[in-house]
């Protein structure tokens, strides 16, 4: 009997589905789009961690003898109203909007997936904790946002703190309906029935569900983040207008625009193309890991 | 249908006592004295005794929230701490502006997206839909102040066709000089809007167009467009409506930038000159009543859902 015949032992390998597993090298080529992204994704973090040795001057040293100056071989971009070098601070900008989309990006992870784990299991929990958060989500998140930066001083953290808040609801959704459906799953059933404890089920069982919608919902917050932050300093309700931050230069070429609008776009362009890479990257991650992950609200 | 409208109705509520308590909680745990807060570094004793006072803040956390809840139910908003006036007639003054603009917006958002969505979903896969899909990501991406720069060197400054700031009210000068003023952050605003609106549009007509309907729809002889709008656009409506609801937080967001690039008189401007000088009573009117108009628009929203789609009402 040959070992082909199908009555001979039944490949049992294959009724057993391959494990399923987080996936984050693609298998085939990415798309252009992607590897441009990622490459000016990566470009923006050197920069960011390598500003103080990229950066031709002082992004803080003022000059009032060289006000508004256009390009030239001592500043590359010009400079800006103080005198201070366009190109530095624009460069020294992105460690702030990094700090801050990554810092969003992994508080309301840390935050929300817990509650979103706790609101998907716990029927009485969960009434209260997703009340809350629908009236979190009813304010809109540049108001809250700016509502808490303009009670307690602004330094990264408050910033930070403010930006995340309103982003946790998105989170703790997503963590509980993934948590809703997978918690009827049979392997959940049965590790309940065998007698694995609550926090075992929830972490071991419930918690790897939620990785790759987390994975994708994390960019857009990031992305997401990043655009809050500008929008806070560009209002004047960020960070203090000497830190140099995209949206602070911005704020102050706002006067000078008519005079010289490269204080406005230079930052601009920095701006949009971080958040451009991040959600590319995002959309990436999602057509790989979750084709059914609508992508909702976008980056704001 | 009545007792889905009424169920709808009152599920609002709770989100709104969550909204009140939020905005009332955030003033007086915030670390610090709230009265200093308010008033600022400069303040004199005798300052910071009339906030207390007219905050209620001598009194328990609990007897203050119901007392400050009963104002804002009797539509008293309280008083602005820099101009003395009423938070409520301020924002009246202000609402005119921000409402023409917002609604110029939407209109020009779904005009624009709607069919732009609808082509990309029947040209699937072809250079138009990768060119509306790309537009739309871009549209994400790019931030509001961005763009309304970019708008206002363009046809402001260089070609010089559009003032570059400024705001003229319809009431008071009729349409054309509104138009005038305000198609540039018009245009500013509704970039995110026609890329969120593109892009759903797309997916919801690419579910429906696999439908068996539509193929009907073709059999019979019904013309390519009459398809497209009448039986598959129709179809992929709610969605879409969702996503204008959805879509209106974004669209609160654009209106403070904007007003602030284009210098209108509007509630945006408003909520910044708050932010600036700390006027807190303003600022929580103003979360106050974003928030409830969110509330109701997607409670509207899903109102018109059961209208649209019977099936919603039954479940």
């Amino acid at each position: 009997m040959s070992l082909s015949s199908p009555h001979a032992s039944p490949d049992v390998s294959a009724a057993i589905p391959p494990r399923r597993r987080l996936r984050l090298w693609p298998r085939q080529r990415p798309g252009w789009a992607v590897i441009v992204a990622a490459i000016c994704l990566a470009l923006i973090v050197i920069i960011a961690i390598l500003a103080p040795w990229l950066a031709p001057h002082d992004p803080l040293g003022m000059s009032p003898a060289d006000r508004l100056k256009p390009p030239s071989d001592t500043y590359w971009l010009g400079s800006d109203a103080y005198g201070r070098d366009l190109l530095s601070r624009v460069l020294y900008g992105a460690r702030v909007s990094l700090i801050v989309g990554l810092g969003s990006a992994l508080i309301s992870v840390v935050v929300g997936l817990p509650l979103g784990i706790l609101a998907g299991f716990f029927r009485s929990l969960d009434a209260v904790i997703m009340r809350v958060m629908d009236g979190l989500m009813a304010i809109p998140s540049v108001l809250l946002a700016i509502a808490i930066v303009s009670l307690i001083s602004a330094n990264l953290w408050t910033v930070m703190a403010a930006i995340t808040i309103p982003e946790i609801p998105r989170i703790v959704r997503l963590v509980r309906s993934v948590v809703l459906s997978a918690r009827e799953e049979p392997y959940v059933e049965a590790a309940v029935s065998l007698g694995s404890s609550l926090p075992t089920v929830m972490w071991r069982h419930l918690m790897p569900n939620t990785l790759a919608p987390l994975i994708v919902m994390s960019t857009y917050i990031c992305a997401s983040a990043i655009l809050t932050e500008a929008i806070l300093s560009f209002l004047g309700a960020g960070l203090g207008t000497e830190t140099p931050t995209w949206g602070n230069i911005m704020a102050e070429g706002r006067t000078y625009f008519l005079i010289k609008p490269s204080l406005i776009f230079w930052p601009g362009i920095a701006l949009s193309v971080c958040i451009l890479s991040i959600n590319l990257l995002g959309d990436a991650a999602r057509d790989r890991l979750d084709p059914r992950l609508q992508k909702r609200g976008g980056a704001q | 249908m009545f007792s889905y409208c009424l169920r709808r109705t009152l599920a609002a509520v709770p989100v709104m006592v969550v909204v009140a308590l939020f905005v009332f909680l955030l003033l007086r745990l915030s670390p610090g004295d709230p009265a200093a807060i308010i008033a600022g570094d400069m303040a004199t004793p005798e300052q910071l005794d009339r906030i207390r006072e007219t905050l209620g803040l001598n009194q328990p956390l609990y007897i203050q929230f119901f007392n400050w809840a009963g104002e804002l139910l009797r539509g008293d908003f309280g008083t602005s701490l820099m101009s003395n006036l009423p938070v409520t007639q301020l924002m009246a003054q202000r609402l005119e502006p921000t409402i023409s603009l917002a609604l110029l917006s939407i209109a020009l958002s779904v005009v624009v997206a709607v069919p732009m969505g609808v082509i990309a979903a029947w040209k699937h896969g072809s250079l138009i839909d990768n060119a509306v899909m790309s537009l739309s990501v871009l549209g994400f991406s790019v931030p509001v102040f961005v763009t309304g720069y970019i708008l206002i060197k363009i046809f402001s400054i260089d070609l010089g066709w559009l003032p570059v700031q400024g705001f003229r009210r319809v009431s008071q000068e009729g349409f054309g000089p509104f138009i005038q003023h305000a198609i540039l952050p018009a245009l500013m605003l509704s970039t995110i809007y026609i890329a969120l609106i593109a892009r759903m549009t797309r997916a919801s007509m690419l579910d429906v167009l696999g439908e068996d309907f539509i193929r009907t729809a073709h059999a019979k002889g019904a013309s390519e467009k009459r398809v497209l709008f009448k039986h598959a656009l129709r179809n992929a409506g709610v969605p879409i409506l969702e996503v204008i609801g959805t879509g209106f937080a974004l669209m609160i967001t654009g209106v403070v930038v904007t007003e602030s690039v284009f210098n209108i008189p509007g509630l945006g401007r408003l909520t910044v000159d708050a932010i600036l000088s700390r006027d807190y009573p303003v600022i929580q009117g103003l979360i106050l009543v974003t928030s409830g108009v969110y509330v109701m628009i997607n409670l509207a929203i899903d109102l018109s859902y059961a209208l649209l789609d019977p099936r919603i009402r039954y479940q």
